[in-house]
């Protein structure tokens, strides 16, 4: 029983840069929990000190935004797919 | 789009109709399109690894103003992937190497160059002429710029963004959809978020997404088919995958929701926390070596050991024979480490290195000092025949 959470390039170097990992948990809270134990490093690129998720990355349960649905309470099935999506700035240069 | 208004007014040559015969021929463009094509400006901000196929594919498809705003200088490590410029351009300005191909491939387009960084004082001025804002920035305040300018003047921005194998694409416009900012409320604290200068990029991953911005460009110009606005499009070169993630309107956002806080353009560079704090300054002085003063030091015969904090990979296209740490391995491998020496730390261009220093001070080093401007500053002052990259 578990949720493929994928994992975007800037953040694979916490994950041992793997692109994909399974979690568990019946919510997006308990996944990214679950993931943050097993992957201490990730914590705070994820969280801010104050254990909000950080306003910089959006976390989305299939193509959904999870601002839209019940934030860290909504509820995921072992078929879903969680994205993790930072911003990024590069361009230019 | 504003364009529709005069396009009827604007005339092709018979050289114009050759050129656009391919685009003529199809009723979704047809010389109506063509004409609203010539009648449109739009902005590009910036001309490097975006803004080169984009100003290229606007050239080429004819539209009639490409507004272009850059200071920068066309560098060898830019050809990797910035097909506007070429070998010969190197040291040129890329606004004249961008207006004088633009040209080359379509000398009816008239190229509008604003040499100066956009900024809250002058971004209002600069978009207000145009149809169309393309972003193609490398860094977060411009981009936040960027869309609250486009916000404030109801234009449509074209977004694009890369970093490695991995490339974002939408539209943001308030008018219809989201913004940036409600996707993003705010941007990372500095350092949390690597830069393609540190991170890399493919060479032609900015191709793809630039092309992307490209064609939405013009279909928002000809009003055809259905926009980016109220989707990211993310680009996965090495699984050659795209995907796609619904943006909504976030009703709470700043500047475009409904009850907006920002009605004038503020300063960016402090909302990103990039603007230097002196006192943090002063602070910072002692943790820093120069080039000169590492190297006298090292003359000297003094007992310095160099922590590279680079990857392996980087590590062997050049190195100072520093004890090498990725940086992301540095907490777990901090104990191979000795506090009581002197220690200067260095990376490729003195960012990762700064963050190796925060973590080395935290965990207790008194003795440890950043590389300013990394090896690659070694390689420009000291040692000359060291490889940069």
């Amino acid at each position: 029983m578990a949720t493929k959470i994928l994992i975007p390039t800037p953040l694979r170097a916490y994950t041992e840069k793997k692109e994909s990992v399974l979690a568990e948990g019946k919510t997006v809270g308990e996944l990214l929990s679950h993931l943050t134990t097993n992957y201490g490093a990730l914590r705070r690129h994820l969280y801010s000190d104050d254990g909000k998720l950080r306003a910089f990355v959006n976390v989305y349960v299939n193509d959904e935004d999870i601002r839209y649905l019940q934030k860290e309470h909504t509820a995921v099935k072992d078929t879903d797919t969680v994205s993790i999506i930072p911003s990024i700035a590069g361009g230019t240069q | 789009m504003s364009t529709t208004a005069i396009h009827e007014e604007v005339k092709l040559s018979p050289e114009e109709y050759r050129r656009y015969g391919r685009h003529l021929i199809m009723p979704e463009v047809g010389l109506e399109g063509q004409q609203k094509l010539k009648a449109s400006g739009v902005l590009m901000i910036g001309a490097g690894g975006l803004g080169s196929p984009l100003g290229l594919y606007l050239a080429a498809a004819g539209v009639g103003r490409l507004g272009i705003v850059d200071f920068d200088v066309v560098d060898d490590s830019n050809l990797q992937r910035q097909i506007l410029h070429s070998t010969k351009d190197v040291g040129r300005s890329k606004l004249e190497s961008a207006k004088e191909r633009i040209n080359g491939v379509n000398p009816h387009v008239h190229v509008e160059p604003y040499r100066t960084q956009l900024t809250a004082e002058n971004a209002l001025d600069i978009l207000k002429d145009y149809d169309v804002v393309v972003d193609g920035t490398d860094n977060f305040p411009t981009r936040y710029l960027v869309n609250d300018a486009c916000v404030l003047l109801k234009k449509p921005n074209v977004y694009g963004s890369i970093f490695r194998f991995e490339g974002q694409a939408s539209v943001f416009y308030a008018e219809e959809g989201p913004c940036y900012r409600c996707l993003y409320s705010e941007p990372p604290p500095p350092g949390l978020v690597p830069s393609c200068a540190e991170g890399g990029v493919l060479g032609v991953l900015p191709g793809i997404v630039g092309t992307i911005q490209a064609t939405e460009t013009i279909k928002l110009i000809l009003g055809i088919g259905t926009p980016l606005i109220g989707r990211l499009l993310l680009f996965d070169a090495l699984a050659m995958q795209f995907r796609e993630l619904t943006l909504r309107k976030n009703p709470d956002c700043p500047i475009c929701g409904e009850h907006p806080t920002i009605d004038h353009l503020i300063d960016y560079e402090a909302f990103c926390g990039v603007t230097p704090q002196p006192t943090d300054g002063k602070l910072q002085k002692e943790f820093e070596i120069t080039v000169g003063d590492l190297k006298a030091k090292l003359d000297r015969g003094e007992d310095v050991f160099v922590l590279d904090v680079r990857e392996p990979h980087e590590y062997r296209i050049v190195n100072l024979n520093g004890y090498l740490v990725p940086l992301n391995d540095l907490p777990k491998r901090v104990n191979e480490l000795d506090s009581a020496k002197d220690i200067v730390v260095h990376c490729h261009h003195g960012i990762r290195s700064v963050r190796a220093v925060d973590f080395l001070r935290q965990v207790g080093f008194k003795k440890v000092k950043n590389l300013v401007g990394g090896i690659d500053q070694w390689s420009l002052k000291i040692d000359p025949k060291l490889p940069r990259y």
